[in-house]
């Protein structure tokens, strides 16, 4: 058997069962990675390892003495973005308004994920409340990329990313409101799939933008994903938002285990996936001036190995691309300043005296929160502000509803969209010093989705000519994470971008 | 049209934070350039187009209107800065 860190998620459950390993062995072997590797990456702000260790002898007991069939993640160490709350743990969502903070209720998501039997081993870094696409905005320092420690990991669930692309851990939760999973899994070579909007419960995130957050899942092929997904996806009455729509499992039974040689494979069971008779569509306006010649080259080559294996290809149009960037960052900072309000140094998180209950506010709310923080308020405080309400946030909805017009005539003619996830492959870190608005444009390719609450994946698909990945996104229908699954699995089972490791 | 100072120190009030000097110059400068490049959305007529709040088609499902167990004050007095009698603590909020 190869090394423990270096297997799948589902190689790693088959592991367990087959008593190959065991939970304390495994979560052992991820703890003695982290310690390494923490030094050069950064990818957690909390790690919780006597607690997990102690959880992995129970879930070995379990597994042993329990004669019933052991839920599908006993024993399985994984990771949590900082932004979702695990009872006990301490949750600061990359902010110092929250330093101290724990939270007495476990978030939907990781609470399934825990009853399936899962072992949360530590919280992983995100730029401040989310806000940021580099982890550079984290106040507790920045995420470093496996593949090159001088670039950022992507953001704002870059610590999740960053922690299953080093093998840390075999797979993690992220959040993504404007690309935060998508954007991470292409800069470190994993896959995240951000789900449809109301797909998974959002109860203990730390709240965003409210009309576009959603709760996804970072590993290394779809499989893995998939498996997550269909543990956190469905409703959940402490979410309103959450929909009714059954979640369509996707059966990976049958495929072989990932391997990591043989990009030729076709061996593929009948339900998961041969593609044939999807359709995807090509949107030109992803591919324009500014994107990197390597990642254009990247996402075109992986199209024609879709096409290969049986999917026609459709260039379509989603004419109201450009205008995304600016409905998202009014619309998301909106949404923010209203979420945000409830940072007041009363009831939790640090205070910092002063004379008056006024003054408590505004001096814990300037002096805690970080710079990306304050200009994301103050855009939206200002965009919902009398007199400039219809020319920004008005405008800006109105706007929305043209983009998801777009996708829905798109999904007339296509069942799934391919497009690069990010115009570059990872930067290096401080690339955009002070300049908010050049950050913003790395999301250009992600923030769709998130407008239109539609499902999106991210997968690798080459390395750039410094061995940078490069990433490719499906995105669909509403509800139809599991076509996007099945294409990426069907992907994956020919190539092997998603197995190649960094070297740490 | 680049924001005021005073425009700036308005925003700041409204969203309660407490901002040196040195961070109204730059945060002016930097919002609005990025006001500028929203200007961008006033190029489309949307006269007719109705605006989107939510993406989620039919609405949300409804629950019954009962009252069920919270987290309790003690968990929830938890995390406070400042707790009296059980209650969170400020300062005075009325002059005596």
């Amino acid at each position: 058997m190869p090394d423990l860190i270096d297997l799948t998620l589902a190689q790693t459950i088959a592991a367990l069962r087959n008593g190959e390993t065991s939970s304390r062995e495994l979560t052992r072997a991820c703890l003695e990675r982290i310690e390494r590797l923490e030094p050069s990456l950064h990818a957690f702000l909390y790690l919780a390892g006597e607690q997990a260790l102690a959880q992995a002898k129970e879930a070995d007991k379990r597994r042993r003495v329990d004669g019933r069939e052991p839920p599908p993640l006993l024993g399985i160490p994984l990771a949590i973005k900082d932004v979702l709350t695990v009872e006990g743990l301490p949750c600061t969502a990359g902010s110092k308004i929250l330093e101290g903070f724990i939270p007495p209720f476990t978030a939907t998501a990781v609470k399934r994920l825990q009853e399936a039997g899962a072992i949360v081993i530590g919280k992983t870094n995100t730029d401040e409340f989310a806000m940021g696409s580099s982890t550079e905005n984290s106040a507790y320092g920045v995420t470093h990329n496996p593949w090159d420690t001088s670039r950022v990991p992507g953001g704002s669930s870059g610590g999740s990313a960053a922690a299953v692309a080093a093998r840390l851990i075999p797979a993690a939760l992220g959040t993504d409101t404007g690309g935060s999973v998508r954007q991470p899994a292409s800069f470190c070579g994993v896959t995240g799939l951000k789900p449809t909007y109301g797909r998974v419960s959002r109860y203990g995130l730390v709240a965003y933008g409210s009309s576009l957050d959603c709760v996804g899942a970072l590993g290394r092929t779809s499989e893995d994903v998939a498996t997550l997904f269909q543990i956190i996806a469905g409703r959940d009455t402490l979410d309103a938002t959450t929909a009714e729509a059954p979640v369509s499992i996707v059966d990976f039974a049958g495929v072989p285990p990932e391997r990591s040689t043989g990009r030729s494979r076709s061996t593929q069971s009948k339900d998961a996936a041969p593609p044939r008779e999807l359709r995807i569509g090509i949107p030109q306006e992803y591919f324009v001036r500014g994107i990197q010649a390597e990642v254009e080259a990247g996402v075109r080559k992986a199209i024609s190995v879709l096409e290969d294996l049986g999917v026609e290809v459709h260039e379509i149009s989603l004419p109201h691309t450009e205008y995304a960037l600016p409905v998202y960052y009014i619309i998301a900072p909106a949404e923010a300043s209203a979420n945000l309000a409830r940072y007041d140094g009363i009831r939790y998180g640090p205070r910092l005296d002063a004379e008056s209950m006024w003054d408590i506010y505004y001096r814990t709310r300037g002096r805690k929160f970080g710079a990306e923080v304050e200009r994301r308020i103050m855009l939206g405080t200002y965009a919902l502000s009398t007199g400039y309400y219809d020319a920004y946030y008005g405008q800006a909805q109105k706007v929305r509803t043209l983009i998801k017009h777009d996708f829905e005539q798109a999904f007339e003619q296509v069942d799934a969209i391919a497009a690069p996830v990010a115009p570059t492959t990872a930067f290096p870190i401080g690339a955009h010093g002070d300049d908010p608005l050049a950050m913003y444009l790395e999301d250009v390719f992600t923030l769709p989705a998130n407008l239109a609450g539609v499902p999106g994946l991210a997968f690798p698909v080459g390395f750039d000519s410094v061995g940078l990945p490069v990433g490719m996104q499906l995105m669909g229908k509403h509800f139809r994470e599991d076509v996007l699954l099945r294409m990426a699995h069907a992907y994956q089972q020919v190539t092997d971008w998603h197995m190649q490791a960094p070297s740490l | 049209m680049p924001l005021s100072i005073e425009e700036v120190e308005h925003i700041a009030t409204l969203a309660r934070l407490e901002l040196s000097a040195e961070e109204i110059t730059r945060y002016r400068q930097q919002l609005s350039a990025i006001l500028d490049y929203f200007r961008k959305l006033q190029e489309l007529d949307t006269t007719d187009i109705p605006p989107t709040s939510s993406v989620l088609s039919g609405g949300s499902p409804l629950r019954a209107d009962e009252s069920r167990p919270g987290l309790g004050r003690e968990a929830l007095l938890e995390n406070a800065p400042e707790v009296a009698r059980g209650q969170f603590k400020i300062p005075p909020v009325f002059d005596a």
